[in-house]
């Protein structure tokens, strides 16, 4: 095994146990904290799959803005920062069930799949070009549509947090 | 080929060679030589990066209480030069506390941590045309994504040190470093709209002329931000010893708390190469071309400077109130890039074949400026006048009581 490959397993293990973690944690701080490290491993994965624009977005996107944002609304709740909380309910039995029904049911198809166990072909160098996505992203023959559509929906968001705060702070709250 | 005009590419082959040698001897995988001269680069730009603490810090104190009017450390060496051994000594026997009831995984992480995410931006730095960490060609967007897990170590301290004001120090360097990283962000963009890249050393080589004279204040901005986000005087209220104590790391002794110093001491560095490097040319100078080898010391001179300018402010300007942080930074300097940001952009693409290009982005700055000057005038007198007319002194009033809706 070359040394990528082991790293490659070393880094997608890592990424596993952490996921597992971020939904087993009784503590809801350390549940985010492995989500950290959950999507650091993501990152990881998308370097060694040659796409360091990816890798660095996740990391910019999932940690630096979601994670962060996760952890200081825990923590600014007294209650779940403090306290373990019970991280199944009663139906946890019966989801883990499904679960593992459609686990076995997407290996089972994904199995019959000739190119699944196929290796990835060779990428040319400069491939994930950063220059390329931001024109593909505002090109009309490409995804401005769905580019503006995601952006209305973020702005509308905006809007709403705000008249939201806006409403509760007015009311004397 | 000699060792003066590569010496990186020289030693790599070298090593390379070698170890090719023994890799073919042993029969080991075909990509074994690479991972070790990696790993070796890996640890030299980490040890480089934690060396030049160990000098950083008596620099700084040197410069600290020349402007404070005081020697500064002068008892261990010539200059005191071996002070910051003794502190190192000093910080590692030191007993290591553990307060009741922390956090112990994430309050042993956090020093580490924060250390980790300043050395991470030396993973990108040019030191020559081709001495360069991992010259990818996201380096910027890097950058902006190591500087997160700085943040999240601040977090992980301050909540898993179980104590109050270590709590209250990690919420104000949140909302601070959070804050202020929206004006640094849209100022790293203009070295990168005027570069054509988000790569480092492609920024650096479109810097004929450099890129503070075309972008003058998006330099401003950035250097200011990066203070900010460094934490320092006069922004440095995460940790504001007479308020909170000591912030985030209060409940930190020994080499953890050492960690956190040296972790801060090499950001304020690392911003200041930054600076150098996106608006001064980085290792660009006469003779470059001819002794690659140059461009380290060009880099490291312009780096101390700026670095010699984030110490004067340092030891001049008084910590700044947390409101007027706030307002400084949403009403002023954010608003202020976001102009720049497309000014610049505007004038760059309109005039981009222009023989005057770039005296038309300097002076775009220029008027920028002034017109920025006015404002600010304006809104003063206005606020001045407000006073006039309600000349009370602000008294502290207690909260209305109001039925809950």
């Amino acid at each position: 095994m070359s040394p990528i490959q082991l790293t490659f397993l070393a880094v997608a293990a890592f990424s596993l146990v952490s996921a597992l973690m971020v939904v087993t944690r009784p503590n809801m701080v350390h549940a985010a904290l492995y989500l950290v490290v959950a999507s650091f491993g993501v990152a990881a994965l998308f370097v060694l799959l040659g796409a360091p624009y990816l890798a660095v977005i996740q990391v910019v996107v999932y940690i630096g803005a979601i994670a962060i944002l996760m952890i200081i609304a825990i923590m600014l709740t007294r209650r779940i920062a403090s306290e373990d909380l019970v991280v199944v309910n009663a139906q946890a039995g019966w989801a883990a069930v499904l679960a593992a029904i459609l686990f076995f049911s997407l290996l089972i198809i994904l199995g019959g799949w000739d190119s699944f166990g196929a290796l990835a072909g060779e990428l040319p160098p400069g491939s994930v070009d950063p220059a390329a996505l931001g024109e593909a992203l505002v090109s009309p023959q490409a995804f401005v549509i769905p580019f503006e559509v995601a952006s209305v929906l973020l702005l509308a968001a905006l809007i709403g947090a705000i008249v939201i705060a806006w409403r509760s702070s007015r009311a004397g709250g | 080929m000699t060792i003066w005009e590569d010496p990186i590419k020289f030693l790599n082959d070298w090593l390379a060679g070698i170890l090719n040698a023994v890799v073919d001897f042993l029969n080991l995988p075909a990509g074994t030589t690479n991972f070790i001269l990696n790993l070796i680069g890996v640890i030299i730009v980490a040890t480089f990066g934690l060396l030049l603490v160990i000098f950083l810090t008596w620099l700084e104190r040197k410069v600290a209480a020349r402007f404070q009017d005081r020697f500064g450390p002068n008892r261990a060496g010539p200059y005191g030069i071996f002070q910051s051994f003794a502190d190192m000594i000093k910080l590692i026997t030191k007993e290591d506390i553990t307060p009741t009831g922390a956090d112990k995984i994430s309050y042993n992480i956090a020093p580490l941590l924060s250390v980790a995410s300043v050395i991470l931006i030396w993973a990108v730095v040019p030191f020559t045309a081709t001495w360069v960490g991992a010259d990818i060609n996201v380096g910027v967007l890097y950058i902006a994504a190591v500087g997160s897990f700085g943040i999240l170590s601040v977090l992980m301290a301050g909540w898993s040190s179980n104590n109050k004001y270590a709590l209250l120090g990690a919420f104000r360097a949140v909302a601070q470093l959070i804050s202020y990283e929206v004006p640094l962000f849209l100022a790293l963009l203009i070295p990168v709209l005027l570069a054509r890249s988000m790569g480092i050393n492609t920024i650096v080589e479109a810097q004929g002329t450099w890129f503070v004279v075309l972008a003058p204040l998006p330099f401003l901005i950035f250097l200011t931000s990066s203070i900010a986000e460094i934490g320092r005087t006069p922004f440095d209220l995460l940790e504001a010893e007479s308020e909170i104590v000591a912030g985030f790391h209060i409940e930190y002794t020994g080499m953890k708390y050492g960690m956190f110093m040296a972790g801060e001491f090499l950001h304020a560095f690392t911003i200041s190469v930054l600076t150098g490097i996106l608006f001064f040319g980085g290792w660009q100078g006469p003779m470059v071309d001819t002794y690659p080898l140059l461009g380290v010391v060009y880099l490291m001179t312009k780096a101390f400077i700026v670095y010699f300018i984030v110490m004067w402010v340092r030891s001049t300007l008084p910590r700044v109130r947390i409101d007027h942080l706030m307002a400084f930074n949403w009403k002023f300097l954010v608003p202020l890039s976001l102009v720049m940001l497309i000014v610049t952009a505007l004038l760059d693409k309109a005039f981009e074949a222009h023989s005057l290009h770039t005296w038309i982005l300097l002076g775009a700055n220029v008027v920028v400026a002034l017109i920025t000057v006015q404002i600010l005038r304006v809104t003063g007198r206005r606020k001045e006048k407000e006073l006039e007319t309600f000349p009370k002194r602000p008294v502290a009033v207690p909260p209305k009581e109001e039925a809950p809706a």
